[in-house]
């Protein structure tokens, strides 16, 4: 496979990556290494990985980060209810060799697999650590040993090793700054918001309804909100929202007044749609601006 | 295959990188070479992706990334970037150009904040050298508590409110019905932002101010940034151990040390960049500054205000505010006044000892 391959088998699940997004990808593949995904919110980082699982059908495998999160709820954790109840039953049942009961409790049955298990367990397998940013440091260092052995120690079964290791996906917003031992373990890509062609090709892609001509209105109209000064520039998702509320209501152009009716798909902030209407973004926008 | 005289090239060409400022160790480079294994080395392209996944790490790294590889392997890099920049980058860019573009009209405004910095330079100059060490070890070893905020999570406690799961397990355990077993929130250390003003006008307490920054960053989780005519982050610069490299460090990071100001415009920057995605979330932010704003003092009216909804605390430390007779009358403060929670003195240790104490209990 080469990367220009790879990136048409993303394409046919309806994920229209760049060159950078599809050697990004192809080398994680190839090189067994995680990719450090990080970018503005709303450029597609998330979906990479679904659209990776869907492209080499594999499972996808997502472990959504936290403050606070630990061992317990990333990696595996002991039934304990389940243990209490076997025990319960074996008492039950007769007298007990007090060791062999012990030892039939840590058993795999028993044991939980949290998504890193479950992705060294179902490997090959795509992993998402989603929004790794929000984890803790102390979480970092305990994700880096998992990644760079791709295997984990439980204390009472032994060793679980990964046959081939899973394709990981991070993903950042930055609200941290993830520690250089982890990122240099990785592939770092960071993402940008599509050119207007391929803004309108993924519209157009994942919204079948949506016009030629509305795909290019909205991501034109996107692609001038992204340039004001902004609290927070739409991304890629706001631009889908944006055409789909527009779908709703059935329109098929995106005229002055639709926009400012809709506003609210785009923008979150009361600032920002204040902004936009007083820059004029939005003014204008019907038919002579646009080529259809 | 990659043969050994075009590793050699991209080994070199990860040196020249080093020099333009990325960060890239030997491991980094191993992958980069690695990388262009897998991919075709005659392409332009992948040579240029290979390099930018392995060698970068922060989005910082990128337009150095870009120059090297213009000046390494000649022509335009292939990043597709019609406007698609990402917004920050671009406008600490911008930043830079107006400095530059700037300094045209500048004087006028330069004589009114170093009028008064004369007197405190003269100030500063009282303090011999004998007492400046002093001074520094006095910091060193300051202690400081950081402000705690609750926690999401529960442990268990003699007291407080029922834990229904430990009590169940207890009772299933013993299969009678037990003492109930109790649980509480545990608090964590809030986040501390701290924002300092290195431009021309607080020359005499910059140093003083990254040293103070450095003993915190020790002692809790901080981020700290310059401010100046440009932001700059110095929070990695400021994690090294011994206070002389981490101060150093810093100020070589700092490309506008003892430059003018425009408190507005870095402010959003630090807002667009780290604060609003989760540095300044419900942190307790302090900006040391004297408020003398070269800018637009509507647009730092509106960040302070925008950092107030965003943060838990925003303390003011200026220097000017322990001195007798002190009015907040500087154009910046006057804009910031009504959006701050404290407005605090930080001319000297004790000062600084009262800064930390209000941080504390924020």
């Amino acid at each position: 496979m080469t990367p220009e391959e790879l990136a048409g088998e993303l394409d046919r699940v309806g994920y229209l990556p760049d060159a950078g997004i599809a050697t990004a990808a192809y080398l994680a593949l190839r090189m067994h290494r995680p990719l450090f995904c990080e970018g503005e919110p709303g450029t597609g980082k998330t979906s990479l990985a679904v659209a990776l699982s869907q492209a080499l059908d594999l499972p996808l495998i997502r472990l959504q980060c936290h403050e606070g999160i630990d061992a317990t709820q990333a990696l595996y954790d002991w039934d304990f209810p389940r243990q209490l109840l076997h025990l319960r039953a074996l008492e039950a049942a007769g007298p007990v060799d007090a060791d062999e009961a012990e030892a039939s409790l840590y058993t795999r049955r028993f044991l939980l697999a949290r998504p890193l298990l479950q992705a060294l367990e179902d490997a090959p397998c795509v992993l998402l650590v989603d929004e790794v940013d929000r984890a803790d440091d102390e979480f970092e260092a305990f994700l880096l040993e998992v990644l760079s052995e791709n295997s984990v120690t439980i204390p009472e079964l032994g060793r679980v090793t990964a046959k081939t290791p899973p394709l990981v996906v991070l993903t950042s917003n930055r609200t941290r700054e993830v520690h250089d031992a982890l990122k240099r373990r990785c592939l770092y890509h960071w993402l940008e918001h599509p050119d207007l062609a391929r803004e309108v090709a993924i519209l157009r892609r994942r919204l079948p309804g949506v016009t030629e001509r509305l795909a290019h209105q909205v991501a034109t109209a996107v692609r001038r909100l992204r340039e004001l000064d902004l609290l927070k520039p739409p991304g890629v998702a706001e631009s889908l929202d944006w055409a789909e509320a527009l779908l709703a209501l059935g329109r098929t152009e995106l005229d002055a007044e639709t926009a400012a009716t809709t506003l609210g798909a785009v923008l979150k902030y009361r600032e920002d749609g204040r902004r936009a209407l007083s820059a004029g973004v939005l003014t204008g926008m019907t038919g002579s601006t646009i080529v259809g | 295959m990659t043969g050994a005289g075009a590793s050699t090239g991209l080994v070199g060409f990860a040196r020249a990188l080093r020099h333009g400022g990325v960060a890239c160790g030997p491991e980094r480079v191993q992958a980069f070479v690695a990388a262009v294994d897998h991919l075709d080395l005659a392409q332009r392209d992948h040579v240029y992706w290979a390099g930018r996944l392995t060698l970068c790490s922060e989005p910082d790294d990128l337009p150095r990334y870009d120059a090297a590889f213009a000046a390494w392997f000649g022509g335009t890099p292939p990043r597709t970037r019609p406007g698609a920049r990402p917004t920050q980058t671009s406008h600490l860019a911008a930043l830079g150009n107006g400095a530059a573009k700037r300094n045209g009209r500048a004087p006028t405004l330069k004589v009114a904040a170093s009028d008064v910095e004369v007197l405190r330079r003269k100030d500063i100059a009282t303090l011999s050298p004998a007492e400046k060490r002093h001074l520094r070890e006095l910091l060193a070893v300051l202690e400081p508590v950081p402000p705690t905020r609750r926690a999401l999570r529960r442990t268990p406690a003699r007291r407080g409110e029922i834990d229904p799961r430990r009590t169940l397990k207890s009772m299933l355990a013993t299969g009678e019905p037990t003492r109930p077993r109790h649980r509480r929130r545990t608090t964590r250390p809030r986040k501390v932002v701290l924002l300092i003003d290195v431009s021309g006008s607080m020359k005499p307490y910059a140093d003083a101010l990254l040293r103070f920054a450095h003993v915190v960053a020790r002692h809790m989780p901080v981020e700290v940034c310059t401010l100046g005519t440009r932001l700059t982050r110095v929070t990695r610069q400021l994690r090294h151990r011994d206070p002389e490299q981490a101060v150093a460090a810093a100020a070589r990071a700092v490309p506008d040390y003892e430059g003018g100001t425009r408190l507005g415009e870095t402010i959003k920057v630090f807002l667009d960049r780290w604060g609003q995605r989760g540095a300044a979330r419900r942190a307790v932010v302090v900006i040391c500054s004297d408020g003398w704003e070269r800018g637009d003092t509507a647009l730092l009216a509106e960040q302070v205000h925008r950092l107030r909804r965003l943060a838990h605390k925003v303390v003011w430390v200026n220097p000017h505010a322990g001195h007798d007779g002190y009015r907040p009358v500087q154009s910046g403060i006057v804009a910031a006044l009504p959006h701050l929670d404290r407005l605090l003195a930080g001319h000297s240790l004790d000062t600084l000892h009262a800064l930390l104490e209000e941080v504390r209990l924020a």
